[in-house]
This record gives structure tokens, C-alpha cells and sequence, in this order.
């Protein structure tokens, strides 16, 4: 297979090229500076178009237009811009707009730092504009899943008429690996029913308005609705060296590349440690946690790059079956495998 | 002969409200007396006319005209409070062809959207704005807008709109015409006939101009707000010749359509074929160079560190993407904080067969350190067994690690030597290739020509040297 060496940053470029997205709308901030440098490089290449936005806020509804017309079309960000984007990605929502989000987490609150953190993932999979509302969060670690995963939030996008969002942090953006260039899309999903081209066909309506109570209502179950298909249908996950895992590490994105070199590590020591890793975030993988203590687990450490946002859904998904651990670093830091191989043994005495 | 009087909406209207809830689907939502009935009336009229209902898509704002999808007979978007030119924006780029057109009130355009609207108007997008100018904010009871008057009671300025705290009414076409871009720019009023009848030249004129492709059309419209100036309908005209007309005065500011290029869009390109033709997939690497079985290092876990400017990062990129060629698993990970503007920057580099998990090297089984502070840095995290690479040419006392192998380089010296500085990255890699035995020097040769795609001969010749210079060096000296 044909590869390239290229940061994540840019593999998510190249996977929305790949997947017919035609345009990018979006702002400066590092650690996703990059994403709009690259679709500013790429993107005229192909005639597709390229806007540096007048701010976060511009950048989404650009993304909520262009979405309204019926195109692939993305943007990219991190903390402090998704949180100004939130309003807009409420409307994408409300609206049933497909589209998708590149979130490169960096430190918080505030101006915080832009070292990596996972401190957006409350913001994100919670839905975190206003109203009732979910979006699909893919959660990459590696920059070919920067490029996969970008193409299959696109698909997932068109596929349930709602925003997308791959989540991942500074490391992940940041780092470069070989890159395995798939194939690009060769059929885009017909939208005709919905979408508006300025055509006599197509004198649609988007729109997130409900006057009538019992039309929001009415409106609001559909949606609850489509994310119960989405749990049911979407959830994905990473298994490593699970069959006699005593001990599980759970964590996503850059962190679960430091479980995956920590579970090689505890290994080499005797320690039966295992990894899950949620590839989606929403829908979250909460069945696949809630069956670890009949697999043999006698202890789960959730391992996040944020204050417990992660483990409270692990810990909503067992049950009170098990109380997961947390083990967790902010700031910009992230651990070493030794250093969750030492918590491991300090928590579970092995 | 008689001509026969058919009366009915013009085509631009939906000819029943059918979005409209509740059983009035014949009527408008607004109020007796207001100015946006009017415009919409002149909107749709002029649709009808350049018989471009089909092509038009009308972009919805909030405020009193959130509802105007209600009415007309095209595609509508309805959107977010003061972003209708963002949206328009995008909207007008996916369909070229169309006429866009953004519709906002005073609130919506100048306040809370008045980036979106300076923004809009400075790029010169295809579209046509109506921006309807009441003085007030309508939707919500009657606050204070950037457009109320001076001494204007509203709801939140029961005491009258006071210049010294609450500023200055905005006078939006002046601050549009002060931008290069908008081909048309114009305030015209609803407050009578004869300006009912130039603001119907304004709409048609607006329209042409984004049906022609002519850019950024901006008609500011004076309209009566009856209810939100609490007055009836008659005295509202009045009022705003009275009392917004001096603020608010009707001129063309701007008409330079007839000079104006239309705007030319690229059409995409969608065929997988060319897509891959563009992104290079031909050139891409195969991976096909063979791993050396008999390498002293099987895999590689690799600090580079320095200052900033010593080609710290490429030489972490070359190592990389020379990996690659291998078929290893390679991954590059900078430090992007602060300190890669302060001067100093380190990388981590890993190379090996199996997948790779953390990409930072918190044990490194290599270190090449090319300055002193690095050196005190990093020395202490190799494993033991490692390999420790430094640059003798900045470096001037020994490694106090006695467990890991030292190769004293003067890695600086051997690419000043060769008359550039900035080639002891490749020196490095060179170094790399000795040390480890996992590159062969000619192998990395042959991929110089990609490593340095786009520069010039002599620059890759040079690379190339550097890099037989570092193997050699290696080689002779500890063998």
C-alpha cells in the first residue's frame, strides 16, 4: 500500500479529501492550526473551497450553509474555539446537518495551555451547545486514524443527517507516522431530499424552528430516536491482549497508545493487563464495559487526560457492578507507560 | 380593450404560508404597519419579474424576519442570531449559481453580527443584503439597537438612549462603504410612496447584481416599527422622517456594478482518479528497501534534541520517512509547547517492526544531543545498553554516563566543512545509519531525491554528502 509520513493534522485533510468533502471553513488555533494550513494547501488543488473564516462562530455557520447545500464540508478547532462553536453545531443538530468537526484538545479551562489534554470530551459528547442533542464523536490514535476516521465521520455524518466530531488530543495532531492512503469515495450519498441547491427541486427548508410545543416534542423523540439506532449500530472499539486480562486500562485517544506500550510493559513483569479503547465516544462502548466483570476482570483503571470526565461514563456503564479507577494527568502532561504500570500495581497490589 | 385586473401574489410568495402554524395561512406574521410586509413585497415581485424564483435561496435571521421562510418561494436557510452573511457565505460558494440573498434586521446585522457583516461585505461574496433598519428591536419587545436614535426611549432605555453610556447609532451603510470590496451600497426608506417606489429600484438592482455574479450588495432600508415604537401606523411613517432621516440620510453611497468582473468560481474536483493523480498516490512511498536482519539495533526508540534552528525536527522527519522506505513503523512526535519558540526543541523518533504505542520516548534506547543543555537533559533517560550520539563541535565535556555507548561527533564541524550549517541534520542521519545498522547509506541515497522534493540539485548533493560524511565518521572512529 502506497504511504506517506504526515502529521495527524494533515492525515485528517487528506481523509476529508478522500471522502469528497468540497469545502473548509475554519480558524487558526493551535494545536489544529494545521488542519486549516493543509486544507489552505489542498483544498485549491481541487477547486474545493477554502475559507479562513472572521472566527470560530463565522466558521460553523459557514459549515451550517454548506452542509444546508448538501456538501461534505468541515472545519477544525480546539478547546476554546468548539466551545464558540457550540451554538452553531446546536443548529447543525437541530437542523439535521451533516458535517464534521476536527477537535484537537489542548489544555483548559480558559486560555489554559496548548499542550494535549482530552479535557473537551464533556463538551463534546455531551452535546455541548444548547438543547437536547448528540453528536458522533470518533476518537482516533493514530494519524491513519486521523485520515479513516475523519472519512467515516463523513459517512456517519450523511448516514444519520447529523455532525460529526473526531475528537483527539495535541499528540495525536501533532505526531507524524506512515500513512496508508486509502481509496477516495467514488459515489457521494444522494441528498436531493433535503438539501437546497437553488433549483426549482430543491426549494427546501432547514431550519430548527418549532413554534408548537408538541412539534419540539414531537421532533425532540426523533432524535432520541436516531441516537438509540446510533448505540445500537456504531459503537466500535480496541481490544489488546484481552482474552485473560485481569486487569483492564481503559482510555482513548493518545493515552490508549501509552495503555498499549504500559500493557506490554506490565506484561513483561507478570501483571495480566489488558486494554479497552472506545474508538467511539458517542455512541459510548457502555455494553462492552458493563460485560468486563463477567469476563474474568477484577480491576479497571480508566486511564484520561482530563478531571474524571471519562471515567464517570465508565462508571455509569458498569452499574455499580465495579467502581472503575481513575488515573488521570492535565495540565499538558502525558504519562508514561511506567507510570501506569506502577499505578496499576500500587491500586491492585500486583 | 379592457385589460382584465388578476390580483395575487407575486411568485416569489409560497401561495399558502404552509410552514405558518395556526389557520392564518394567507397573512404574514407581522404587524399592521410594519416595513419588512413591504420589502418582502418587493422582494418577491422582483423574483417574479427576472424569473428567478427557482434559482433564489433566502437566508432567514432571527429576529422579526426569523419567520421569513414562511413566504418566499425558494430555498430557504434559517439561521443563527447575526451569522445570516456567514451562512450566505458558504451557501453562495456551494451553489454559484444561485442568488443569494441574506435578509437581517438592525439587532441582527450591525450588534451581535457585526463581523459577520464587515467580513461578508470585505471578501465581496455573491450576495444581496437587505438590512431592515427600524431603530428597535422588534422580535423581543422593543430594546435598545445600535440603530436607536440618540434620546430614543426603548425597554432598556427607559430614560432615553444616552450617546455618553449607550454610544452612538450606527450608521451601517457609511462603515460598509468604507471597505474595497461591495459593488453597490444604499439607504432608502418605506415611509412613503416615492420611497417605497426607490426602494423597489434597490431591491431590483441589489438582485440583478447577484444574479450577474457582481459581488457584495448592501441595501439599508428604513422601516416603520409601529408596535415597538408604540405609536400607530401613519404617525410611524412620520416619525421616521422626522427623527431617522437627519441620522439615517437616503443616498446611493456606492454603485460600481457596471465595472465589476463577475465573481468566477472554481468547479471541484470530484473524480477518484484525478484525486489520487493530484495527491501524488503515484509517488507515494512502497516501502520496498529490505530491513538489515543483522542490524545491531532491531528497533529504535530516539531522542533529538538541540536549539532551535540545528534541524532538530527535520532530522527526526528524514529518520522517519528513511524508516518508512524500510517498511517499519515509524512515528514522530515534536515538542510543540512554548519552548519551540524559546530556543530549544527535542523530538521523539520510534522505528520498529511491531505497532507502535506511546510515540514520546520517556526511555529512549538512543539520545543525539547536539547542544549542552540537551545533553544534561536527556542523558539521564536512555536505558541502559543505549546509544548516546553528541555534537563535539558545541558539546565540551563527556557524557557522565558510563552504561550506554558514546559516539563523539563533531556533527556541527563535519557540515561546516562541507560549507553549510544547516545540513547537520543529515550528518545526524548518516551518524544514525552507523550507529544502529539499520539504514544503508546508498539506500538512503536513493531516496534523497523524495526526502528533498522541490529543492534545487546542489541542495540535495549536498544533503547527500552530509549524509555519507556522519556514516563515515561513525564508521572510521568506532569500529
Amino acid at each position: 500500500m502506497p504511504r506517506k509520513l504526515m502529521k495527524g493534522n494533515y492525515a485528517a485533510v487528506y481523509g476529508a479529501i478522500l471522502a469528497g468533502c468540497k469545502s473548509y471553513y475554519g480558524y487558526p488555533i493551535t494545536p489544529a492550526s494545521e488542519i486549516a494550513e493543509s486544507a489552505s494547501a489542498l483544498f485549491p488543488k481541487f477547486g474545493r473551497t477554502f475559507l479562513q473564516a472572521e472566527s470560530e462562530v463565522a466558521a460553523i455557520n459557514m459549515v451550517y450553509g454548506a452542509a444546508g447545500c448538501g456538501q461534505r464540508v468541515l472545519t477544525g478547532s480546539s478547546g476554546p474555539g468548539i466551545s464558540l462553536k457550540q451554538e452553531g453545531i446546536s443548529y447543525c443538530a437541530g437542523s439535521a446537518l451533516p458535517c464534521v468537526i476536527v477537535d484537537i484538545m489542548r489544555g483548559g479551562p480558559g486560555l489554559g495551555n496548548i499542550g494535549p489534554e482530552q479535557s473537551d470530551y464533556n463538551q463534546v459528547v455531551k452535546g455541548g451547545g444548547h438543547g437536547n442533542y448528540k453528536v458522533i464523536v470518533l476518537a482516533p490514535n493514530s494519524a491513519q486514524e486521523m485520515c479513516d476516521l475523519t472519512m467515516l465521520a463523513f459517512e456517519l455524518a450523511d448516514k444519520y443527517r447529523n455532525p460529526a466530531f473526531v475528537l483527539t488530543d495535541g499528540v495525536i495532531g501533532q505526531m507524524m507516522e506512515a500513512v496508508e492512503l486509502p481509496e477516495p469515495v467514488t459515489e457521494l450519498p444522494d441528498k436531493s431530499e433535503w438539501a437546497v441547491y437553488g433549483t426549482a427541486d430543491s426549494r427546501h427548508l432547514i431550519n430548527s424552528i418549532y413554534l408548537d410545543h408538541d412539534d419540539l416534542e414531537r421532533w425532540n423523540r426523533e432524535l432520541m430516536k436516531k441516537y438509540a439506532i446510533i448505540q445500537k449500530n456504531e459503537v466500535r472499539v480496541e481490544e489488546y491482549r484481552m482474552d485473560d486480562a485481569e486487569i483492564v486500562a481503559i482510555g482513548y485517544g493518545s493515552c490508549s497508545r501509552v495503555i498499549r506500550s504500559a500493557v506490554d510493559l506490565a506484561r513483561e513483569r507478570g501483571i495480566k493487563l489488558g486494554m479497552l479503547r472506545p474508538i467511539t465516544l458517542f455512541p459510548f462502548p457502555a455494553t462492552e464495559i458493563a460485560s468486563l466483570p463477567d469476563r474474568g476482570v477484577k480491576g479497571i483503571l480508566t486511564f484520561e487526560m482530563s478531571d474524571g470526565q471519562l471515567v464517570d461514563d465508565v462508571n455509569l456503564a458498569l452499574k455499580g457492578k465495579m467502581i472503575s479507577d481513575l488515573h488521570n494527568r492535565m495540565g499538558g502532561n502525558v504519562p508514561s507507560a511506567q507510570e501506569i504500570c506502577e499505578k496499576v500495581s500500587e491500586l491492585y497490589g500486583v | 380593450m379592457a385589460h382584465k385586473t388578476v390580483l395575487r401574489k407575486p411568485k416569489g410568495f409560497i401561495d399558502v404560508y404552509k410552514h405558518k402554524p395556526g389557520a392564518e395561512k394567507d397573512r404574514t406574521h407581522y404587524c399592521p404597519g410594519c416595513g419588512h410586509g413591504i420589502l418582502h413585497k418587493l422582494i418577491a415581485e422582483a423574483l417574479e419579474d427576472f424569473d428567478i424564483v427557482d434559482k433564489t435561496i433566502v437566508i432567514s435571521p432571527v429576529g422579526c424576519s426569523v419567520f421569513a421562510y414562511y413566504y418566499f418561494h425558494t430555498g430557504n436557510l434559517q439561521v443563527p442570531h447575526g451569522r445570516a452573511p456567514a451562512v450566505a457565505t458558504s451557501v453562495s460558494r456551494a451553489n454559484p449559481d444561485s442568488v443569494v440573498i441574506s435578509y437581517q434586521g438592525d439587532g441582527d446585522l450591525a450588534a451581535i453580527g457585526g463581523n459577520n457583516i464587515l467580513q461578508a461585505a470585505n471578501r465581496g461574496e455573491n450576495m444581496v443584503v437587505f438590512f431592515v433598519n427600524n431603530a428597535i428591536y422588534g422580535m423581543t419587545g422593543g430594546q435598545m439597537a445600535p440603530t436607536t436614535l440618540e434620546g430614543q426611549i426603548t425597554t432598556t432605555t427607559p430614560y432615553g438612549r444616552n450617546v455618553k453610556t449607550d454610544g452612538y447609532p450606527l450608521q451601517m451603510c457609511e462603515i460598509i462603504n468604507q471597505l474595497t470590496a461591495p459593488v453597490y451600497v444604499t439607504r432608502t426608506s418605506l415611509h412613503d410612496m416615492p420611497n417605497i417606489r426607490k426602494t423597489r429600484a434597490a431591491v431590483r438592482k441589489g438582485i440583478k447584481n447577484a444574479m450577474d455574479k457582481k459581488g457584495f450588495s448592501f441595501i439599508e432600508v428604513l422601516s416603520m416599527c409601529p408596535s415597538g415604537w408604540k405609536m400607530d401606523s401613519v404617525p410611524a411613517q412620520e416619525w421616521i422622517k422626522e427623527n431617522m432621516l437627519p441620522r439615517f440620510p437616503l443616498s446611493t453611497l456606492r454603485d460600481i456594478s457596471e465595472d465589476t468582473p463577475a465573481v468566477e468560481r472554481p468547479v471541484p474536483v470530484m473524480d477518484p482518479d484525478e484525486v489520487k493523480n493530484i495527491l501524488g498516490y503515484g509517488a507515494l512511498s512502497d516501502s520496498n528497501l529490505t530491513k538489515n536482519p543483522d542490524a545491531a539495533f532491531e528497533k529504535v526508540a530516539l531522542r533529538v534534541a538541540g536549539f532551535g534552528g540545528q534541524g532538530i525536527m527535520s532530522a527526526g522527519i528524514a529518520l522517519a520517512n528513511v524508516g518508512m522506505e524500510y517498511g517499519y513503523n515509524v512515528s514522530w512526535l515534536p515538542s510543540y509547547g512554548p519552548e519551540m519558540r524559546g530556543g530549544t526543541a527535542n523530538c521523539s523518533v520510534k522505528i520498529q517492526s511491531e505497532t507502535i504505542g506511546a510515540s514520546e520516548c520517556t526511555e529512549p534506547n538512543m539520545l543525539i544531543a547536539m547542544n549542552q543543555p540537551s545533553l544534561e537533559k536527556f542523558e539521564k533517560i536512555i536505558v541502559p545498553g543505549g546509544a548516546l550520539i553528541y555534537n563535539t563541535t558545541l558539546i565540551d565535556r563527556e557524557p557522565t554516563r558510563k552504561d550506554v555507548k558514546v559516539y563523539a561527533v563533531p556533527i556541527t564541524g563535519i557540515a561546516d566543512d562541507l560549507g553549510d550549517t544547516r545540513v547537520q541534520s543529515m550528518v545526524n542521519v548518516g551518524a544514525f545509519a552507523a550507529v544502529t545498522g539499520m539504514f544503508d547509506p546508498s539506500e538512503i541515497e536513493s531516496l534523497m531525491s523524495s526526502l528533498f522534493e522541490g529543492k534545487p540539485e546542489k541542495v540535495v548533493k549536498l544533503n547527500e554528502k552530509a549524509v555519507r560524511k556522519g556514516y563515515e565518521y561513525v564508521k572510521e572512529n568506532f569500529s
